[in-house]
């Protein structure tokens, strides 16, 4: 690890107080940054803890909305999400990642600002553009299995590890920020992410300098719900494939149907034109081929991964089959497709 | 109250170190508190697979602070050249690093960085800069490029063998040829390699996480060319071996190399990366393999064919076709093997040599031929099982394989399927598992003091298994008294040398020679008697030496016990007594444990997810000792099966000769989740031909046939047969297209 300074915002004081640059980092749960710092993947010369801002502990909520703290662990959001059969998705998510020993660490901004686990982004002795600008990237003519297949470019084709900012991108879910001339903004988490292109080591469209405060979700009915999330081992693994799914049908058509893929994406991935397909469709497994093919027009594999298309299309039928079959017998559930979930 | 106290061996009795390894007071190695506080190394490695060193700058890291020195092939002093001399055994040649500067590997050691503190060795560490110029490394790509036929393999078995005739054309009813690969594998034990060595007045003693003690002494000696005399190894508890701590490794080295250099206490615990490539890992195999059968489903011909990397510089080569050569009986045989020396890390023995991915491929193969034939392949394999050794004729000391596949598909009861859940399918799998016995040389000594207590001391080591327990309960048996009245102490070099743990030999091996001590303590005790006591039985309790009447003869015709005050207080305590078992203690006859693992899965029609339901065995193995730890042990490597059949691969970067995935967020040990209801029961029958204590090997037996279980009980569910493991969804839905 590289010394570094370490300086600590609580909340009260300006983040005008600090040197926030390209070569600081906002510290919160640690479960992602320390590790990259032990390896020298993250070398930051300053680290602003955010352990000691206690107001971003918070869940709050008025008659429209949901407003979830920036520093909210894992492990409680998932139990307030729980409570509420809308967010049914997002406690599904969140409950699928990583072990309880980190959820009860890691935070929500951190979580959506975690990076890839591409392989050769881990290795320092391999060239990858993410970590490295310029040097090449690894992935592209070796082992890709774990990679995206959705807005790659031929400088970066790692994905996007979250869990739970897939199932936040399913429900649009809007980033808050501050910066330190007291500047405040907020983006759809939808428009929050880059993808790669010729700069894959910048991630997103926050300023060097900008903290998210919250994350709000708008409170909205989205029916049956599952995130599942297809991996190498049932637990402690990355997504290959996952598909978050809230839907309500209405005289056996769709009505409303909240969508978004995990582990196929550079970012969470939001399928446009899978849901275009599918909006007042009745759910078939045609219509749901269709859907798939639709979105995976745009895909492009790398070798190890060429079996994510057709993983993917499997993934969305089955979960939208078993969803679309409990609304049919349930048109008024709101929750979870199945209870231990 | 009673002076009998009743047999332990057999039962089950609970780990006599657990107290002390839940409440944090069992150190391992990493946390053992040398006399002086030891400074802390930090490994710098190569990026660079095999080359030469052709600069080094240590100038920034040595000025780092808390830096006490920077270690390399310059200034690391006397060391034999690695896996020198040619004719030590593997674990006793040397296992020298920085003595040259060649590079053998990627992730090799170029630098011992040596400070105060961790941070401090770490970050220095990253000061280390160097160049290695780099040759293209020589890796195993195709099957016929292992070319190299090994002198011998691992267990003494030859590379090549062949019996009977090729059946003719017209016998034949059905047959397959195929072709199975199992990947790069690690043996992940819990606990990273750690050494914590220090350097004193010429002596050297050294903390360390190893199997065998009494090769790591020589090895060292040889390595460091100092004399056994002047060091000491301890290894009281280990956290997990499953192989990758029979020999030493770097970190041993390194810690040694860095207390001889300071005259201090070092301390090198391998990172998990580190782990990788420092220590053994098993090759990728690929085994063709032709069967065939005749019209009554008799096996006809058994072709197994063999291909693995090799390590450059180091003789091992394992037997992937000993499982095909005596699980069952056919008119032709023909097992080979073939290797070829490539430039990766360290390739030894992993989780049970030769038949984990042995049994995978071919237990495998033989249910596909049971289907290709269309018979029941529970009922195939009990038609095929041979009554001597299919190839060789020999006699078996013991054969239970019918009837762990009778009574144990009753137990699991085989083909009962459950309803599925909607959008998902059931099958059931079952594999034979034949691992070989051995009994190894061992030595141990017993003690009672003068208040009756008694103390084990060997260098045999625990890691994990139970030996402490299992040797406190042979104890214990042998010298009737309580287990809470004995002591057993291992792990140190000073102790008489033992087998080890390995080879699923340590418990029959160690526990033999623990119980021939504790009768020649009673022989010893019995002879200072009068020859009219002779008949009735020693007892220890209560502090005091008693005869108690046998069956066998009363004492001096009442039928009282009989404390021996006299004897005690004219005795020389504390009284000792040593015992030794070698070959002379063992049958010439084949011994195997076997077993029958059952397994049931659902797999998903969409996804190809595969859910393990249910796992069973029921094992052959001598005289259980302890029936709680042997258990959690055979569980244990049906667990290992499981993530071997599903989970488990190295994938190598093949132009670097690296791992793509050396650590265990990517390379996937099963966890709790994937694992659901694992049972298990043995067939107790005491083996007295295989050894003294009447045990054979169970170490390795969990773990042989568990993955072929599931991998065939995947094929009943979707009827897709994956012949590259580990068994991932994207393979069984390639199968569904």
């Amino acid at each position: 690890m590289q010394p570094f300074n370490l300086h600590h915002y609580n909340g009260d004081t300006s983040l005008d107080n600090f040197p926030l640059s390209n070569t600081s980092r906002f510290l919160a749960g640690g479960t992602n940054l320390i590790d990259l710092m032990k390896l020298q993947v993250e070398t930051p010369e300053t680290l602003v803890s955010l352990a000691k801002w206690e107001k971003a502990n918070a869940i709050t909520e008025d008659d429209n909305h949901y407003y979830i703290g920036a520093m909210v662990s894992n492990s409680d959001l998932a139990k307030f999400a729980h409570t509420q059969p809308a967010l049914s998705i997002l406690a599904q998510a969140l409950l699928s990642g990583a072990t309880v020993q980190l959820r009860n660490r890691a935070t929500t901004a951190g979580n959506l600002l975690q990076r890839t686990r591409c392989y050769y982004f881990y290795d320092t002795t391999k060239a990858c553009n993410k970590r490295e600008p310029g040097t090449g990237c690894s992935a592209i003519n070796s082992m890709n299995r774990i990679h995206a297949i959705f807005g790659t470019s031929e400088h970066c084709i790692a994905t996007h590890p979250s869990d739970m900012a897939v199932a936040m991108m399913a429900l649009n879910a809007q980033v808050h920020t501050q910066q330190p001339n007291g500047n405040t903004r907020q983006i759809a988490l939808r428009d929050f992410y880059r993808e790669p292109g010729d700069t894959p080591h910048i991630e997103n469209h926050l300023e060097d300098d900008e903290l998210i405060t919250h994350i709000s979700i708008e409170k909205k009915a989205n029916g049956t719900q599952y995130y599942h999330k297809v991996r190498d081992r049932s637990s402690y693994a990355f997504a290959l494939v996952s598909v978050a799914a809230g839907l309500k049908i209405d005289d056996g058509r769709v009505k409303d149907l909240t969508l978004a893929f995990g582990g196929v994406g550079t970012k969470p991935w939001y399928p446009q034109k899978a849901i275009r397909v599918l909006e007042g469709a009745e759910i078939t497994p045609e219509v749901i081929s269709q859907a798939a093919e639709a979105e995976l027009s745009s895909a492009k594999t790398y070798g190890s991964n060429d079996f994510k298309p057709e993983l993917l299309r499997r993934t969305l039928e089955k979960v939208l089959l078993e969803i679309a079959e409990h609304q049919e017998k349930h048109p008024e559930h709101e929750g979870a497709l199945y209870d231990n979930a | 109250m009673t002076t009998h106290n009743a047999k332990t061996v057999g039962t089950s009795v609970s780990r006599v170190d657990g107290a002390a390894k839940v409440t944090g007071q069992a150190r391992y190695a990493a946390e053992h508190m040398s006399e002086r506080a030891p400074l802390i190394g930090w490994v710098v490695s190569s990026d660079t697979a095999v080359g030469e060193i052709t600069s080094l700058n240590t100038e920034q890291a040595e000025q780092a602070d808390g830096v006490h020195a920077v270690i390399t092939h310059i200034n690391a002093g006397p060391l034999k050249p690695f896996s020198k001399p040619a004719d030590e055994s593997r674990f006793t040649q040397s296992r020298a690093v920085l003595n040259e500067p060649h590079i053998r590997h990627f992730g090799a050691p170029v630098a011992l960085v040596i400070a105060d503190t961790l941070e401090q060795a770490r970050y220095a560490a990253s000061l280390v800069s160097y160049t290695i110029n780099g040759k293209t490394p020589d890796l195993l790509t195709e099957f016929d490029d292992a070319t190299q036929k090994p002198e011998s393999l691992d267990g003494g078995f030859e590379a090549d063998a062949s019996s009977g005739n090729k059946p003719q054309q017209r016998d034949i009813r059905a047959s397959i040829h195929t072709t199975y690969t199992t990947p790069s594998q690690i043996s992940a034990a819990m606990e990273p390699h750690a050494t914590v060595a220090d350097f004193k007045d010429g002596k050297l003693e050294v903390y360390c996480s190893v199997q065998i003690i009494a090769t790591a002494v020589e090895a060292l000696a040889i390595t460091l060319e100092m004399d056994v005399e002047d060091i000491v190894v301890k290894s009281p508890f280990v956290g997990g071996g499953f192989g990758s701590k029979l020999g030493l490794h770097f970190d041993a080295t390194l810690a040694c190399i860095g207390a001889r250099h300071l005259e201090r206490a070092v301390k090198v615990v391998l990172s998990r990366r580190q782990v990788f490539y420092n220590t053994p890992h098993r090759g990728h195999s690929t085994q063709q393999i032709n069967l065939a059968c005749g019209d009554d489903h008799a096996l006809l011909s058994v072709q197994h064919k063999s291909a693995m990397p090799k390590a450059k510089g180091y003789e091992f080569a394992e037997a992937t076709g000993a499982g095909a050569r005596v699980t069952y009986k056919s008119q032709f045989i023909e097992s080979t093997h073939r290797v070829k020396d490539v430039d990766l890390p360290l390739i030894d023995s992993t989780r049970s040599p030769g038949d984990a991915i042995g049994s995978l491929a071919f237990e495998s193969a033989i249910d596909e031929l049971a289907h290709e034939a269309g018979i029941d392949p529970l009922t195939f394999r009990i038609k095929n099982l041979p009554v001597v050794h299919p190839m060789k004729g020999t006699r078996f000391t013991t054969h239970n394989l019918g009837e762990c596949l009778r009574q144990g598909a009753q137990n699991f009861k085989w083909q009962h399927k459950a309803q599925p859940t909607p959008g998902k399918k059931i099958g059931h799998g079952v594999a034979s598992a034949m691992r070989m016995n051995v009994l190894v040389e061992s030595s141990a000594e017993v003690e009672l003091s003068a208040n009756g207590e008694v103390t084990v001391r060997t260098d045999m080591t625990d890691i994990g298994t139970g030996t402490y327990t299992i040797l406190t309960q042979i104890a214990a048996d042998t010298l009737n008294t309580s287990v809470d009245n004995v002591t057993v102490k291992l792990g140190d070099s000073r102790y008489p040398a033992s087998c080890g743990s390995g080879g699923s030999f340590g418990a029959a091996s160690s526990g033999s020679a623990v119980k021939k001590a504790c009768e020649a303590l009673i022989a010893n005790i019995k002879s200072s008697l009068p020859p009219t006591l002779s008949q009735a039985e020693v007892h220890i309790s209560g502090g005091q030496i008693k005869l108690v009447p046998s069956a066998k003869g009363d004492i001096n015709g009442t039928t009282d016990v009989h404390s021996l005050d006299d004897f005690m207080s004219h005795s020389d305590f504390p009284l000792s007594a040593s015992g030794k078992v070698s070959a002379d203690d063992t049958s010439d006859d084949e011994q195997y444990s076997c077993g029958a693992h059952f397994a049931e899965v659902e797999v998903d029609e969409y996804t190809g997810e595969v859910r393990l339901l249910r796992q069973y065995g029921l094992f052959s193995a001598g005289q259980i000792l302890n029936i709680k730890t042997a258990a959690s042990q055979i569980k244990g490597g049906m667990v290992w099966g499981a993530g071997y059949a599903l989970t488990e691969g190295i994938h190598h970067h093949t132009d670097t000769a690296s791992f793509v995935n050396p650590d265990f967020g990517e390379y996937h040990v099963a966890v709790n989740r994937d694992i659901s209801e694992v049972s298990l029961d043995f067939l107790q029958e005491p083996d007295y031909a295989a050894s003294p204590v009447g045990a054979k090997g169970i170490g390795e037996l969990g773990i042989t046939g568990a993955g072929a279980a599931i991998a065939n009980a995947i094929f009943d569910a979707c009827k897709v047969r994956v012949r590259d493991f580990p068994i991932t969804m994207d393979k069984i839905i390639a199968g569904y297209n």
